[in-house]
């Protein structure tokens, strides 16, 4: 294996790779020795910290609390999907203000963290009358932040098709409307279908913010099990069940962007923005 | 304006406490970062794995769960304790130096091999190879994307607020303890934010501008 750091090695290199790798590994059992002595140490292996997962009871609100994230993300994905193709479209209008109100929209919204955003609609806005379910307020922040995010992803894709497509729909006869909806962003959405799945597990994971603003997903119920003295407190081993449940989500849909890339790749239609994406140009903003 | 004027004694420091978390979050993200992108691009297997898996592990975790387990749980491993801020500091680069290795690694990625196969047919050493010839040119094409996950970081600092740590986000509670508006007290949030992130997008055009390469 040569890459630009390393040649590839000859027989005295690979004798030095090889004690490296031994050193490396007893590095690496050495940090987990130390890891599972503590856990042991602490008393956090003992079967009282981890019964809770046992009863049919917590099972099942386990499950509710999980289906609660999903619904957030859910809903969040789709609204930001629609708010990404609107305000792409609208950043590529012909007119000057639409343009100007767009990209002010896109701007001001990836410029306000995510969890603000979120305090601003559940703590602030009944300042106004307006009454907030915890879960609406995660919905609406999550779409807001995300879709500004896609919105340029869309219009990058839109930015990369050939001036043919639009060209080609306008000789038809089509309207500016149809070309935007009907011709340029179902094949930027194509192509650019690996980053949009990206950033779908970055709106999956800040999910786990509506914690901080009570709604009741998973995080909040792995808290809410935590403090139970009659469980023994397991704060450790509630942590890690939920990091588990929460990686292997994200890792099914990064798993879906992979092969969805791996099969566009070898598609012989690969639109162009496609091949753009892969360079890596267009990174998921967390 | 009343809010905010009334309330500069929680603004301001709560602000700096931002900043502060920011810029130690930031260096110490950056060095691990860098660390973990050299273990990820080693010739030896163990330390590519060691590397892809924390990479993994980390990028797929949400950062409240990163917060949770540092300040809920660890104290439960009775190893030693800290204060907030510092528990603040790790959950924010633990979570961050995984998207700094990625950035970084691809940095290391866009120089073409070309590049270090001429310079050690001229006989430099490992050394001079990576300090003359790959980092000057990864460095380059690393700026836009380096600063948007330090810009991301900035950002999350507000999740530490539901930590225990008086800095930006934390404002909010304080007012509605003071009996102030809450939606006015956000917005001059929201509006310190964007300033900060406006600055650090002005750094990275005016990086990208004097360091972009032609290639």
């Amino acid at each position: 294996m040569s890459n630009v750091l390393f040649d590839s090695p000859g027989p005295k290199a690979r004798v030095r790779y090889r004690g490296l790798a031994v050193l490396g590994a007893l590095i690496i059992v050495a940090i987990l020795a130390y890891v599972v002595w503590r856990f042991y140490d602490s008393g956090q292996f003992a079967g009282r910290k981890w019964d809770w997962l046992q009863y049919q009871q917590v099972q099942e609100d386990l499950l509710t609390a999980l289906l609660a994230t999903l619904r957030a993300f859910a809903l969040g994905a789709v609204l930001a999907l629609i708010f990404g193709a609107v305000f792409a479209a609208g950043r590529l209008s012909e007119h000057a203000w639409v343009r100007a109100a767009s990209v002010a929209i896109v701007e001001l919204f990836r410029a306000i963290p995510l969890l603000v955003l979120m305090f601003l609609f559940y703590y602030g806005l009944p300042a106004l009358g307006v009454k907030m379910t915890p879960y609406l307020a995660v919905v609406l922040g999550l779409t807001l932040y995300n879709g500004s995010v896609l919105a340029e992803v869309f219009r990058a894709g839109i930015l990369a098709l050939p001036k043919g497509q639009s060209e080609a729909a306008y000789a038809l006869g089509m309207r500016k409307a149809q070309v935007m909806f009907s011709v340029l962003i179902p094949q930027a959405v194509r192509s650019m279908l690996p980053t949009i799945i990206s950033q779908l597990v970055v709106l999956l994971k800040d999910t786990a913010l509506g914690f901080l603003v009570t709604y009741p997903e998973l995080l909040y119920y792995a808290r809410a099990i935590s403090t139970q003295g009659a469980f023994g407190r397991p704060s450790v081993p509630s942590t890690i069940v939920v990091a588990a449940i929460y990686i292997t989500l994200c890792l099914l849909l990064t798993a879906l962007a992979t092969y969805l890339e791996r099969r566009q790749r070898r598609s012989k239609k690969l639109p162009p923005a496609a091949a753009k994406a892969e360079e890596g140009a267009l990174e998921p903003v967390l | 304006m009343d809010v905010l004027l009334d309330n500069l004694d929680l603004y301001g420091p709560f602000f700096l406490t931002t900043i502060k978390l920011f810029l130690i979050a930031g260096a110490v993200s950056l060095v691990f970062g860098t660390f973990l992108a050299m273990l990820r691009v080693s010739p030896v297997p163990v330390f590519r794995g060691a590397g892809t898996l924390y990479v993994t592990v980390v990028r797929n975790t949400p950062l409240t769960l990163v917060f949770v387990f540092f300040v809920f749980a660890y104290p439960f491993l009775e190893i030693s304790t800290f204060s907030y801020f510092n528990y603040a500091v790790v959950a924010l680069s633990v979570y961050t130096s995984a998207f700094i290795c990625e950035v970084v690694r691809s940095g290391i990625n866009t120089v073409p091999v070309g590049q270090a196969e001429a310079a050690r047919a001229l006989g430099l050493n490992f050394t001079q190879v990576l300090g003359q010839i790959v980092l000057p040119q990864a460095v380059r094409s690393v700026v836009p994307p380096l600063v948007s996950t330090l810009i991301a970081l900035l950002k999350n600092t507000t999740i530490a607020a539901g930590f225990s740590v008086a800095e930006a986000g934390a404002v909010r509670q304080y007012l509605s303890e003071r009996g102030y508006n809450q939606l006015t007290g956000l917005l001059w949030v929201s509006l310190g934010f964007i300033i900060l992130v406006a600055i650090l997008s002005v750094l990275q055009r005016a990086l990208e501008k004097r360091w972009s390469v032609a290639r």
